[in-house]
């Protein structure tokens, strides 16, 4: 047996953005437990319930974090509108499916740069954060922000887009898509890449299903889990299916999120086909009065926004779990046995947000 | 000592950011913004490191970890806050856990508001940041002069 030390990663660290602080025990170069610390970028959001009231806490959730921004303050204004018992417009469901999809397509690319960059192809890293910028021109284009968007509230959409800015949308993925699809080639079979990426971290289904693992962390492990299929906003109506996969490797992971990539801008130009014209939003009067749990399919898998109102404009509560949290500890499973060089690598693969996990 | 403010390196720290900021920063730096071509580079090592970037409001946490990166790089040295919450605690002000804006714990010298700051304003708080580098290594020369 060598010699047990321990080495403190993070929470400033180059490959990572974010902080997150793990002490790794290591036995020679092989790291037998790693010890999680987190709060590095805890702010407390919660917190600003008596603060702000429940119409304001929309920008407040946005903010949780920049990257799945608008599926927080969409999950966070749908379980207010189902307290209220609001019905929201066909168009606006279908607005909101639509940005939900182009903030799921801009995530994974951005995942992917990351780990293209964990692994050293400084390349590929740059060349598909080029392409995301594309999504994020579209960003800008139809709500006038790149990372916080504030277009959602309760009982709809601040803001409408016109119809042949869609129809150019749809245009403009069709053309993204073929380039990703170029770029993809090089993830799933470059000779390197896949060295680096095949046999490593696995998560068997067994151990992802017990340690409660989520989005595509747990389908790249051959968990079927995908709250899509529950059917909130307008995933109904458009054709939908599920990309699983059952290595439980890096590979396997990449390969799901390449896969739901374009499974989202197929998503996103059926959305567009449907979309039903109409209002954008209807009025909501009174408070909320009463409890709702919303669960939805963030990119990184599934966030649960907890909210109870007493009837005042200010909410007795709202809780946010969001899919990070879930996933820490699987890997810090997969952590266990790897090799100390391999550890960025691991924990790029979960796709951690940090600052989600500690709001 | 020579002039390093016409390739200096930068590292960047994200404070208690919602990540927008700290994205942008990350998006400036690749091909369609391009921070490099100012010449300054991305470094993760503070020691090296002549402009800091702090996106984000400071927590009883990070408070010491913003701190120590500071002490570690050399002088002289250019802070630059991104971001409504590093420049004042914006949005999250009010939250128990935030202390404040950058300037509770260390000095700024550029602030680039914007919740998210946009990769233009980022680039030109760093351009700003180099400006006021090329002022300060000026006045520790002249220092120098005068003290021998
Ligand atoms: S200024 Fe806005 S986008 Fe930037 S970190 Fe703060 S909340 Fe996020």
């Amino acid at each position: 047996m060598g010699k047990r030390s321990v080495i403190p990663f993070g929470p400033q660290h180059p490959v990572l953005p974010e902080p997150i602080h793990l002490d790794l025990v290591i036995e020679d170069e092989t790291v037998v437990e790693a010890i999680p610390s987190i709060g590095f970028v805890h702010r407390g959001l919660e917190s600003l319930t008596d603060k702000k009231d429940f119409n304001e806490l929309v920008y407040i959730i946005e903010r949780t974090c920049g990257i799945c921004s608008y599926m927080h303050g969409m999950g966070y204004c749908e379980a207010v509108e189902r307290v209220m018992k609001v019905q929201i417009p066909d168009r606006s469901r279908f607005l909101r499916t639509v940005w939900a999809e182009m903030s799921r397509v801009h995530s994974h690319l951005l995942w992917l740069g990351l780990l293209a960059d964990a692994f050293g192809f400084e390349a590929l890293f740059y060349q598909s954060w080029r392409l995301r910028e594309r999504v994020l021109d579209m960003f800008e284009e139809s709500t006038g922000g790149r990372c916080i968007f504030s277009v959602n509230k309760i009982g709809g959409q601040l803001k409408d887009v016109p119809d042949d800015m869609l129809k150019a949308f749809s245009v403009k993925f069709t053309e993204l898509e073929k380039e990703i699809r170029v770029m993809a080639k090089t993830f799933l079979e470059d000779y390197t890449v896949n060295k680096r990426l095949k046999g490593v971290g696995i998560l068997t289904k067994e151990q992802a299903l017990e340690m409660g693992a989520l989005g595509p962390f747990a389908r790249g492990s051959g968990v079927r889990y995908d709250l899509r299929e529950t059917g909130y906003a307008a995933y109904p109506e458009l054709d939908f299916e599920m990309c699983v996969e059952k290595d439980g490797d890096c590979y396997a992971r990449t390969k799901v999120r390449i896969e739901e990539i374009f499974q989202a801008i197929s998503l996103i130009r059926q959305a567009i086909d449907k979309m039903p014209g109409g209002e954008i939003a209807v009025p909501v009067k009174g408070n909320p009065m009463g409890e709702y749990a919303m669960r939805l399919e963030q990119p990184r898998g599934e966030g649960v926004y907890y909210i109870k109102g007493n009837g005042t404009k200010f909410l007795d509560r709202v809780r946010l779990r969001t899919p990070t949290f879930a996933n820490i500890a699987p890997m810090v499973q997969t952590l266990k046995g790897c090799k100390l060089s391999d550890v960025p690598l691991y924990i790029l693969s979960i796709d951690p947000c940090i600052s989600c996990t500690e709001r | 000592m020579k002039d390093v403010s016409k390739s200096p390196w930068i590292i960047h720290y994200d404070g208690s950011s919602c990540n927008g900021c700290d994205m942008e920063v990350l998006a400036s730096l690749t091909p369609v913004y391009d921070i490099e071509r100012f010449g300054v580079i991305n470094t993760g090592d503070p020691m090296q490191a002549d402009i800091f970037l702090v996106t984000g409001g400071i927590n009883t946490l990070n408070q010491m970890v913003v701190k120590q990166i500071y002490d570690q790089m050399p002088s002289p040295k250019v802070v630059v806050a991104i971001g409504t919450c590093a420049c004042t605690g914006g949005i999250f002000k009010e939250c128990y856990n935030i202390i404040g804006g950058t300037d509770t714990t260390i000095p700024v010298d550029i602030y680039v508001p914007g919740c998210a700051a946009r990769p233009q304003s980022i680039i030109d708080g760093i351009v700003q940041a180099k400006e006021c580098l090329k002022q300060k290594c000026i006045a520790e020369q002249k220092a120098a002069k005068e003290g021998k």
